[in-house]
């Protein structure tokens, strides 16, 4: 099963790994704030993961890890 | 579970001063990946230059250099030779190499440097607050050009690759883009191979990176990689431009 884990901090909520996964699984938290003050990337459903790595190659913070 | 993406060793854990959405992050990590790859980052040095990478030096965890705006090739050159045995590479944008350090970046190619630039095209000055760069499209808004760049008065845009690539003495010179996933993975192997030539001795490679700066363009991160595709790929076309070592095989 694919894990894809959020380094929350250190996200500014740009949406690059929103648009890039092809599964659609990736959304800007609407409840939540990082210490940043920005809505962070969080994903919807783990189940459906194919551990494709596109939000991570996609993301400029390095927030994301993949594991598989 | 095996790990598929993380964040390279060749980064520190400093977080990036960047805006949201911009790409230096991504060509940030594309050298670290590359440095991490090539196992030489106890050997490697980079020059960071004047503009938003600036402070490059605190997230590189290789030893850095901080130039004067524009003279990163020149430093790098007098590291190179004083130490030919560390891999030193450049970080700079389009108006650090394309504007003022145009003649040190051109001598620096001519003379076929065995050193590795980065050269990241964003078509604006990021850092000063959205000027108009050397590389700014033409009919471009920035905040020097509000009427559009008018190539009568402001003259048009340089392609530096291609205009780099007429010398004898560069090794290799491609342009990528980090647009979207699939040109990401392109111009990793691009940035490995610009440091693959540099390990074996081969001479100066440039890989100029087209990219964008959201902020500056007026506009949101996914909007301005449209933009990327829209505006900047057409006129600054992809691909080789030189390659000594396949000229040689023949191809």
């Amino acid at each position: 099963m694919a894990k894809v884990t959020f380094n929350s901090d250190l996200c500014k909520g740009c949406g690059l790994c929103v648009d890039a996964c092809p599964k659609k699984l990736i959304v800007l938290s609407k409840d939540k704030l990082n210490a940043k003050g920005h809505s962070p990337a969080e994903i919807t459903d783990q189940e459906k993961c194919i551990a494709c790595a596109f939000c991570a190659t996609m993301c400029p913070d390095c927030v994301i890890t993949v594991e598989k | 579970m095996a790990i598929v993406f993380q964040k390279p060793k060749a980064l520190t854990d400093a977080p990036l001063h960047y805006c949201p959405g911009c790409t230096h992050g991504i060509i940030h990590r594309l050298v670290a990946e590359a440095i991490d790859e090539l196992g030489i980052e106890g050997k490697t040095v980079g020059v960071a230059p004047v503009g938003c990478a600036v402070m490059a030096y605190d997230y590189f965890a290789c030893d850095m250099v901080e130039a004067a705006h524009g003279r990163a090739p020149a430093v790098a050159t007098g590291l190179k030779r004083a130490l030919p045995e560390n891999i030193v590479f450049t970080y700079q944008g389009d108006g650090d190499l394309a504007s003022i350090g145009m003649a040190e970046t051109v001598h620096a190619a001519t003379r076929g440097e065995n050193i590795t630039i980065i050269f990241v095209n964003n078509a604006i000055y990021g850092m000063t607050g959205g000027q108009m760069a050397p590389t700014s499209l033409p009919g471009q808004v920035t905040q020097t050009s509000p009427y559009g760049r008018d190539t009568a008065t402001a003259g048009f845009p340089i392609r530096v690759s291609e205009m780099l690539a007429t010398l004898d003495g560069p090794q290799y010179i491609e342009r990528v883009a980090v647009n979207n996933v699939k040109n990401v993975n392109k111009a990793k192997k691009a940035i490995k191979k610009a440091f693959q030539n540099q390990v074996e001795g081969k001479g100066f490679s440039l890989i100029e990176v087209v990219s964008s700066c959201p902020t500056n363009w007026g506009m949101t991160p996914s909007k301005a990689l449209q933009w990327v595709e829209e505006k900047m790929i057409p006129y600054y076309p992809l691909g080789v431009y030189k390659d000594r070592s396949a000229e040689k095989e023949g191809k």
